[in-house]
């Protein structure tokens, strides 16, 4: 592969991922602000307007689930379930991941583990926190030690997820690339085949299959919508514009 | 895709989901042994951040918390009594005091162990008024112009009910209702009333402001709300 190709735009988030992921983002964010400022007396006493703090807080809990579950349902999506399919799926190139020793021989696909076990941990805390913040806000049917212990356990995934979140920013910010794929679609192509080999040879392979294959959009390239607007051939068209080592 | 991998995901995800529901069944009881193990006075003041259930929780319900020095604070005595009176702070402090030791059981599940309050005894302030023969209930009023609250004259007079302006040994801060609060022991911590700036004899109990809400008049604790706490006070 030539020079000029390997800084073309390789497309990696669809648009559906992308606003999937900032709403996420945003609910996360008022979530945490809000949630600390009821949680740490320190920001209590400071913020005070328990109430409406609380107001917010429930309302923005309750539609956490919307960004993920309307990516999971709508038709134009299948990238976006295609990816959830691969974060679910580990294989043996995942485990040499893990250890610094075979790091380097590590063939990955299109997310790395640590990607998969955030993706994986942040599903499974939407699911506890509108459980537990559920029986917190509507405590009446429920005993008293499930209420203490929806506290407990909502107090609990909140003190991790900020571990989580603040991680995820810093190794966001430590990997540019990989961080403007997330506002702009599209990673250099040198990085895909770089970081993530597997996935970069599957999507090659794909792409320089029949051509009926490449139109039916099906599998790689993802819906149709992101296929036509990042596709391999507008990519091309665009690269004269896009400064060198990008 | 010559190696599709396991589902390794799906199973991490439904462990994590499982371990959650557990700490909803189970997690009131592992609350408890970890408040066990953690220092009542640990110097960092690290451990009041991390979710063991132990620490107070501040509420407020007006926009902010009020504050007010000491030397600005009154509290006073009126209604149903033979002489009302109005007590500054120094002549609040310089009453015959009392301590207790008590937990601080809060309505919504939050329980703070053995937590030291030092103040004036409710029924002292009662008797230094002198109350009238109509006197039936006390009515309480904070400085902040919205919290209120109400105990029957019975209820008032437990030796267990005070005026509060220390706690654990340090003068009662704005976050905790200070200069000076009602500490009701027995019942859940709504009742004690917060910044209390007035107590009036009445002839009937007057529902607070968080019985409006629906919680019970009578908030024992362990005996009112549905719940089921151990008792704080006996």
């Amino acid at each position: 592969m030539s020079t000029s190709t390997s800084t073309q735009q390789f497309p990696r988030f669809d648009r559906v991922e992308r606003a999937v992921h900032w709403c996420n983002a945003t609910l996360f964010l008022v979530l945490l602000a809000t949630g600390a400022s009821l949680y740490f007396p320190q920001l209590s006493t400071i913020v005070a307007h328990r109430h409406t703090v609380k107001t917010i807080h429930v309302y923005a809990g309750l539609l956490l689930p919307v960004p993920l579950l309307l990516g999971l349902l709508l038709p134009g999506s299948r990238q976006f379930r295609r990816d959830v399919s691969r974060i679910n799926r580990w294989t043996t190139d995942d485990r040499r991941w893990w250890s610094r020793r075979t790091r380097s021989t590590a063939q990955l696909g299109k997310f790395n583990p640590g990607q998969k076990l955030n993706a994986i941990f942040v599903a499974a805390a939407i699911v506890l926190m509108l459980m537990t913040g559920s029986i917190m806000r509507w405590f009446e049917p429920f005993p008293d030690s499930w209420r203490t212990g929806a506290t407990f356990v909502h107090d609990w995934v909140f003190i991790t997820l900020l571990v989580v979140i603040v991680g995820h920013i810093v190794f966001a910010f430590s990997d540019p690339d990989s961080l403007r794929s997330m506002v702009r679609g599209w990673v250099p192509e040198q990085w895909a085949r770089r970081e993530r080999p597997r996935w970069w040879a599957d999507e090659v392979a794909a792409r320089s299959g029949p051509a009926d294959r490449r139109d039916a959009s099906g599998d790689a390239a993802g819906d149709v919508g992101a296929g036509r607007e990042q596709g391999p051939g507008e990519a091309g068209a665009r690269a004269s514009e896009m400064p060198v080592g990008d | 895709m010559t190696d599709a991998g396991s589902p390794i995901g799906r199973r991490v995800f439904l462990g994590l989901v499982g371990a959650g529901t557990l700490g909803v069944l189970f997690g009131a009881k592992v609350q408890d042994f970890l408040a066990n193990l953690v220092p009542k006075n640990d110097p960092t003041g690290l451990s009041t951040l991390l979710p063991i259930g132990d620490h107070f929780r501040y509420y407020t319900i007006t926009s902010g918390f009020p504050k007010r020095a000491p030397q600005d604070y009154r509290l006073t005595v009126n209604g149903l009594v033979e002489k009302p009176f109005t007590l500054t702070y120094a002549e609040l402090v310089a009453m015959p005091s009392t301590m207790l030791v008590k937990d601080f059981q809060c309505v919504t599940g939050w329980r703070v162990p053995k937590v030291h309050w030092t103040g004036v005894k409710l029924s002292d302030l009662l008797d230094r008024a002198g109350l009238q023969p109509s006197a039936k209930a006390v009515r309480f009023t904070s400085f902040d112009g919205a919290y209120t609250e109400s105990l029957t004259l019975e209820q008032a007079q437990r030796d267990d009910v005070m005026v509060a302006y220390d706690l654990d040994g340090k003068p009662l801060s704005s976050d905790h209702g200070g200069p000076a609060r009602l500490y009701v022991a027995p019942m859940y911590g709504y009742k004690s009333c917060k910044w209390l700036s007035g107590i009036e004899v009445v002839d009937h109990v007057i529902p607070g402001y968080w019985e409006g809400l629906g919680y019970d008049v009578d908030g024992w604790v362990g005996r009112s709300n549905g719940r089921d706490d151990q008792p704080t006070s006996t």
